[in-house]
């Protein structure tokens, strides 16, 4: 039967190399995010809007990137699905488009700000994200 | 209980009662909000209610780990706890931190990224607070008389806890690496390091419970423990699948993490086999109860429903839905609500001096408790498949679909209805323990 010490050398051994490729392979993936996610077009107004989508806990209702709370619709792709004047409008007074709905916090935002928010949504909806959101497969519309 | 010093941990345990409760109310807010009574809108937005429950959930657990360890490191190390005033200022601090975190949310004023909302100025104090704490048992250990595995690896969990913070507080314009860093902190936690702490103390209360061999549960703690790591950290990668990271974390993260359940089931049999051995003439039944039904729920909540939604071709359509919440809900309860709830009535009796923990309250508060869990995952788990069919599979609105779950989240807060009678039950017990006291052990070891 397996002795202590073997069991402490299991543990050991089987940690130290997880890590070390866990490691290694951080490095490369930090390398290739750049490309992935097209940090070219990661302009000052994008990081601007990074901020504000932080300071303000969007993610607290909505997930980006699959991420985030399951209260309120995923906007991943809203700057693809409601263009750039939908989402402006959302940020000015949420109850315009969707009348007796959920509710969204209603922010007071400058023009530069909504602009900025909506430069960091158009540059996540750009990213490589290997398909995701899936295509709905049973789409009355795609059959 | 041997030791005075061991005394603090009963403080640490009321706190946890009272943010514990907290918790739930803030849950019902967020309920309620899903069947459409969000009438606490302007004051308590759904981000606010969110950010808080999972926040409240996060420093119970990690304040039930920290005095589980006050009570268990100077037992195992057999001495006192070094400087004992220290450990109370410890606790005052970190409530303090807690409060003011809650109440910035309250303000808008957060880090908004799920799990790690707390503000960044106060995450430096959390970061002193765990050094002191970490410097305590730590002390305690060194100069202590005896080195013990289950003290270690519930030192090194501690440790380690603390360190993984760290990378959640590295900034970056790349909303993908903000998203890989908080992972190191959030998964690395939950897959990981933690698992050391639920091990550790696991081990220590079956040792005390039924009076089994230590080398023999402490060899076992080190093959689970190799089990997850080996599956754990490369399985980190089950949350790189969609995020802007390259595809080959798509194999790499499917495959080992398909094989994170097995530390649990090993874990959960471990358990049961030890309290079938050794359960019979126990004084302390329902502390037993609660051990084993952490380790069973433990692989129930996040080894099973984790694996039904870790291969990514489910994940690629339940990712980011409610499936998550109802995995999130069994997991963590079963995995470390459940351990530091067996800690708490194993040790009330020797904190208190009272032997009361064989009441029918006790029983009533563990089978209300879980049941209502169950029925809560099994309501979240009902709305996730709608969900993910309605939404992801036949292309619906968002908001159509969530009017169409309605019904589930009122099966929702009837289940979390019977799961907190089962806590109130549990909350009133702990109350009637009444306030730490009575005698010393003689020093005699097992
Ligand atoms: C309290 C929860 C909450 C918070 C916080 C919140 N939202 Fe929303 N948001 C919603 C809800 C709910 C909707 C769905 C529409 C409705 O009912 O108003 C929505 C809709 C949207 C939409 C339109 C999506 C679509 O597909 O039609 C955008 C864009 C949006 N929000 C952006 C933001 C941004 C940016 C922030 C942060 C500054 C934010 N939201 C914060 C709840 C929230
Ligand atoms: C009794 C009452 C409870 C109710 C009504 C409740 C309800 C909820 C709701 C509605 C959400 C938000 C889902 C969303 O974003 O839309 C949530 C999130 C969460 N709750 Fe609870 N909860 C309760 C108790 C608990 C307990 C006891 C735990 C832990 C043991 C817990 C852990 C969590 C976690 C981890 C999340 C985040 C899930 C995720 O992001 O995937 N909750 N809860
Ligand atoms: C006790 C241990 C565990 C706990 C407490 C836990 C908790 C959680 C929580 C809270 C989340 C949501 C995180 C977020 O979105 O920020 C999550 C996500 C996830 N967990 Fe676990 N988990 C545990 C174990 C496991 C295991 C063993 C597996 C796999 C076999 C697993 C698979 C997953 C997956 C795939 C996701 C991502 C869901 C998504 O794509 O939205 N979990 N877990
Ligand atoms: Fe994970």
């Amino acid at each position: 039967m397996l002795s202590k010490s073997q069991a402490k050398l299991f543990f050991f051994l089987g940690t130290i190399i997880c890590s070390l490729l866990f490691v290694g392979l951080t490095i490369d993936t930090f390398r290739k995010i750049p490309g992935l996610t097209h940090a070219e077009n990661l302009t000052p107004s994008v990081a601007r809007g990074k901020v504000l989508w932080e300071k303000n806990n969007c993610m607290g209702c909505h997930t980006l990137m699959g991420e985030g709370g399951y209260y309120a619709p995923e906007l991943t792709k809203v700057y693809e699905r409601r263009g750039e004047g939908f989402i402006k409008a959302m940020l000015t007074d949420p109850t315009a488009m969707f009348a007796g709905q959920r509710k969204m916090v209603t922010y007071k935002l400058t023009d530069q700000e909504k602009d900025d928010l909506v430069a960091f949504l158009k540059w996540i909806g750009e990213m490589d994200l290997n398909g995701f959101p899936p295509k709905p497969t049973l789409s009355q519309e795609n059959k | 209980m041997k030791f005075e010093s061991q005394r603090v941990s009963y403080w640490f345990f009321s706190v946890c009662m009272l943010l514990f409760s907290l918790q739930i109310v803030y849950g019902f807010i967020m309920a309620f909000a899903h069947i459409g009574y969000d009438n606490l809108h302007s004051i308590i937005p759904f981000n606010t209610a969110r950010a808080t429950h999972t926040n409240l959930l996060i420093m119970w657990l990690l304040c039930g780990f920290m005095g589980s360890a006050y009570y268990i490191i100077p037992d195992e190390a057999d001495r006192e706890l070094i400087f004992p005033k220290l450990a109370y200022v410890q606790l005052i601090a970190f409530l303090l931190v807690g409060v003011a975190a809650i109440i910035g949310f309250h303000l808008n004023w957060w880090e908004g990224r799920k799990f790690l909302e707390i503000p960044r100025p106060l995450d430096y104090l959390v970061v002193v607070n765990v050094l002191l704490f970490i410097f305590l048992i730590g002390g305690t250990i060194l100069k202590g008389k005896r080195f013990t595995t289950t003290s270690l690896v519930l030192f090194f969990g501690l440790l380690m806890a603390a360190l993984l913070y760290i990378p959640g507080l590295i900034d970056s314009d790349n909303q993908t690496i903000d998203s890989y860093l908080r992972w190191w902190v959030v998964h690395l936690w939950v897959e990981g390091v933690w698992e050391l702490i639920l091990g550790a103390i696991l081990c220590y209360l079956l040792i005390k419970l039924t009076g089994v061999d230590r080398e023999v549960t402490e060899k076992w703690l080190y093959v689970i423990l190799g089990f997850t790591f080996l599956s754990g950290i490369l399985g980190t990668g089950h949350h790189f699948f969609w995020i802007g990271t390259p595809k080959y974390w798509l194999m790499l993260g499917g495959i080992f993490s398909a094989f994170e359940p097995i530390a649990f089931l090993a874990m959960a049999f471990f358990a049961i086999n030890t309290a079938r051995k050794g359960g019979r003439n126990i004084d302390n039944r329902i502390a037993l109860y609660w051990s084993v039904g952490c380790s069973i729920l433990s692989f129930v909540g996040g080894g099973f429903l984790g694996f039904a939604h870790t291969l990514p071709a489910v994940n690629y359509y339940t990712h980011g839905t409610l499936v998550t919440a109802m995995h999130g809900h069994l997991a963590f309860w079963g995995a470390y609500a459940m351990i530091v709830l067996s800690v708490i009535m194993y040790t009330m009796p020797h904190l208190t001096g009272k032997k009361i923990q064989d009441n029918a309250i006790s029983y009533f508060a563990f089978w209300t408790s879980n049941i209502g869990m169950i029925s809560m995952t099994l309501a979240f788990a009902v709305a996730g498949i709608a969900q993910v069919y309605l939404e992801k599979k036949v292309g619906l609105e968002f908001l159509v679909v969530q009017k169409e779950l309605e019904i589930h989240f009122v099966g929702l807060v009837l289940a979390a209805s019977l799961f907190s009678l089962g806590i109130g039950a549990f909350v009133y017990n702990f109350i009637s323990f009444g306030k730490p006291c009575g005698n010393l052990l003689p020093r005699n070891r097992k």
